[in-house]
């Protein structure tokens, strides 16, 4: 079998990406469907922390943050996952045991993803072995840049491997990629080697998620669907704190991939403060008015 | 088609009205001559309906010979005795006043026009209005530098322009034909369409509100024969005409002969042209922006889709695909794509030409969307397994409807292109620079758009070859129209 090019990945035009955007960015979200959304947002939240100053009581307090957003009002959903750092998965996982909260583990040497494949897979494997249900990995911006694209195709690849069922959100690190052709490009790579999810940013590069870089995303997902019948799942991660930005995602991702992708099987908001701007809205649809920030828990 | 996306969900936008409390509408719109709104001698008037509902919304005056008189005479009168003697700083002073109490009363000029053409409120508040006001503005600048615009050339100002907008884009087609014509000294009588004519008659009362000289601007409503008044007085140095090629040619016809100055923005049956290189996804979105972006009523509309046979199938489904994610309805919505059909004339215009390409046997394509009961709709259509020679790929439609077909080489795209009596306007999309300026320069169009689509500014010049018309409008070439050089 002859390897697959990827320099011949679709091109992007980020005129018109940036076109189809503002489009979307016009469209107005009212009423029953502004609450639905929401809700939807909140349950798509990977509720996120990765702080070198992280520690087990900080996990402990984000876990039951992500199972009890706020008490004091009822049937409100959880998060859909806690991202952490795998030293402290086995924290989150008993923390969160029964609640359907999942945990996701950020490995292979995260964020910048420079260090051998032994170490990557060893990284992956505590977070696994500690009970993740989830890994988001980085891949090897480096590699992608001198062109060895075979090389970053088989290192998600092994990665996937070893994380069995587990799903593998693949992590491209749009910020550093520095053009769209190239997010497309990775985007093949990484759905082309095993990953379950593609996702935009560790969170630690500016810009991270943006609605230009995942619509990028969202049509290689499309293109692959098409080809294959098999469904990807996006992540964008990092900068998106209000709700109205939440649900311009939203909005894009119906309007690409339709209907299907719209729970957190599929998408999910990497991010730590969305959680309570959405919240906060979802209380203002209620009572009619802003509530302080103060009476939303931080963490 | 297998893995078909499904853009059903059960997330669903609830409706976004665009209030329509605070605009003001007269009942009744007399004839806006000499600076006062004076009763038609006529006698007559006809109503102006909103297209999304068919409700009647206002009765505007139908300008009879002697009202067509006593307008052109006021013009005459401006001229002669005030416009003409003013400095371009004056007149520049005018003009930018024009251009920022439009800007004031932006959402009111986008409602009003929804309202009475048809159009969405995403279309009339982002692009129309804020473009009409940015023409009125960019026109405004030029007043005091025609030295300077054509050195050693000396321009002079004609006289009375009598110009005839359409009722496609009523308020912006109005500011591309008064703007530049008052910049250069001009005199306007100015007649709006006979289905859109509210926002002209709004712009009449920004003028007087503007304190603009009386008589300086016109405005007259009616049909057809009252443009012909118009144009065949004798009075009238300039004819400004934006409209179908049918009356472009009769306009030609009655003016030949005499020293009347002409510009004439016709029809067009555009080519779109996709190659294989294209950015597919952006492109699709270039195809939909092309030929849907006001329900197609627009002459330089990407009407003819040429599509490199190699990504014609990938092309086909993804439009077909996106064309479902499409809102159509409610033009007050903000959230709608695609509004009304502006009349029920045109409506049947194009549903006779959706029948002929079924006849010519071509295969028609609709998406799912449900349309309201009462009013004016067509579903975005498009037609494949088309021909050169089909009616549907020769002649303009001036609707959401798309005629496609595939071709192999630069040559033979570049060949069935220009095999149009149009010339108008032209999409080439290629990731690949050197081929869209071979392109450029060989496409007989009037303007080339490259990895774009209906993207328009005051400071770039519009108009067409063959049977598009002549003359150009925006940009420094939209002066020259206008001005008479020794």
């Amino acid at each position: 079998m002859t390897e697959k090019d990827y320099r011949l990945s679709p091109r992007v035009d980020q005129v018109g990406i940036q076109d189809r955007v503002d489009r979307i960015t016009k469209r107005s979200v009212k009423n029953r469907a502004k609450r639905k959304g929401l809700y939807m947002a909140l349950n798509m939240i990977d509720l996120t922390t990765l702080e070198g100053a992280d520690t087990e009581f900080k996990i402990k307090q984000l876990c039951y943050k992500a199972q009890h957003l706020h008490d004091s009002f009822l049937g409100l959903p959880t998060t859909a996952a806690v991202c952490v750092y795998p030293n402290f998965v086995k924290t989150a996982v008993q923390e969160v045991k029964g609640s359907g909260v999942k945990v996701a583990s950020v490995a292979t040497a995260f964020p910048s993803g420079q260090s051998s494949l032994e170490i990557k897979l060893l990284d992956t494997k505590i977070a696994l072995d500690n009970g993740a249900h989830e890994v988001d990995m980085v891949i090897s911006r480096g590699k992608f840049h001198s062109g060895e694209y075979n090389f970053v195709h088989d290192e998600i690849a092994a990665i996937k491997e070893a994380c069995g069922k587990a799903r593998l959100k693949v992590i491209l690190e749009t910020g550093e990629l520095g053009t769209f052709d190239k997010v497309r490009r990775a985007s093949d790579i990484a759905m082309d080697a095993g990953a379950d999810f593609i996702k935009t940013s560790t969170g630690k590069i500016s810009p991270a998620a943006t609605l230009p870089v995942t619509l990028v995303m969202l049509e290689a997902i499309k293109d692959y669907y098409y080809e294959t019948g098999k469904m990807i799942g996006m992540k964008p991660a990092g900068g998106i704190s209000n709700s109205k930005l939440a649900l311009q995602y939203l909005l894009m991702v119906k309007e690409t991939l339709g209907g299907k992708w719209l729970s957190n099987e599929w998408f999910r908001f990497g991010a730590s403060s969305l959680a309570n701007d959405v919240l906060m809205q979802i209380m203002k649809q209620e009572s009619g008015n802003y509530q302080s920030k103060d009476y939303f828990s931080k963490d | 088609m297998k893995n078909k996306i499904d853009y059903s969900s059960d997330w669903n936008l609830d409706p976004a009205p665009e209030s329509i409390g605070h605009i003001k509408l007269k009942k009744k719109y007399d004839l806006f001559i000499g600076g006062k709104w004076v009763k038609p001698k006529s006698g007559k008037y006809f109503a102006t309906i909103n297209p999304a509902t068919e409700e009647k919304i206002a009765d505007v005056a139908e300008a009879g010979k002697a009202d067509v008189d006593a307008a052109v005479k006021a013009a005459k009168k401006a001229y002669d005795t005030v416009w003409s003697k003013l400095s371009g700083k004056e007149r520049g002073k005018y003009i930018y006043r024009i251009a920022r109490l439009i800007q004031e009363k932006a959402r009111e000029f986008s409602v009003i026009e929804s309202l009475d053409s048809g159009k969405v409120i995403r279309e009339s508040r982002d692009i129309d209005i804020p473009l009409a006001a940015a023409h009125f503005f960019y026109y405004a600048g030029w007043a005091n530098k025609l030295e300077y615009a054509f050195p050693n050339r000396q321009p002079k100002s004609l006289g009375v322009a009598a110009q005839i907008t359409p009722w496609n884009f009523p308020m912006l087609m109005i500011a591309w034909k008064i703007a530049p014509a008052l910049a250069a000294g001009n005199t306007v009588v100015l007649k709006p369409a006979e289905t859109t004519s509210l926002t002209a008659l709004k712009l009449a009362e920004v003028i007087q509100e503007a304190g603009l000289p009386d008589g300086v601007v016109n405005i007259v409503t009616g049909y057809g024969k009252t443009g012909a008044m118009m144009v065949d007085h004798k009075d009238v140095a300039k004819v400004a005409f934006t409209g179908s090629t049918g009356v472009g040619k009769i306009i030609m016809k009655s003016i030949a002969g005499t020293n009347k100055k002409s510009t004439m923005e016709l029809g067009g049956k555009a080519a779109n042209i996709i190659f294989e290189d294209a950015p597919i996804d952006q492109a699709v979105e270039g195809i939909i922006n092309g030929i849907y972006f006001n329900q197609g009523h627009v002459c330089c509309a990407g009407s003819r889709l040429f599509v490199q046979e190699s990504v014609y199938d990938v092309v086909l489904r993804k439009l077909k695909d996106r064309m479902e994610s499409l809102y159509v309805g409610d033009p007050m919505d903000k959230n709608t794509d695609i509004g009304a059909i502006n009349s029920k004339k045109q409506l049947d215009v194009i549903n006779e030409y959706i029948k002929i390409g079924k006849a010519e046997g071509a295969a028609i394509y609709q998406p799912k969307c449900t349309l309201p009961k009462k009013g004016y709709w067509c579903k975005p259509t498009l037609f494949t397994n088309v021909a050169q020679s089909n009616r549907i790929a020769q002649e303009e439609i001036f609707g959401p409807v798309l005629a496609i077909q595939t071709f192999r080489t630069v040559d033979e795209v570049i060949t069935k292109a220009n095999n149009t009596p149009y010339g108008l306007s032209a999409g080439v999309w290629t990731d690949k620079g050197s081929k869209i300026f071979n392109l450029t320069s060989q496409l007989k169009a009037g303007v080339v758009w490259a990895n774009t689509y209906n993207k328009f500014d005051p400071t770039s010049p519009f108009g067409g070859y063959k049977e598009s018309g002549h003359g150009r409008e925006g940009g420094l070439h939209g002066l020259e129209p206008y001005l008479k050089f020794d």
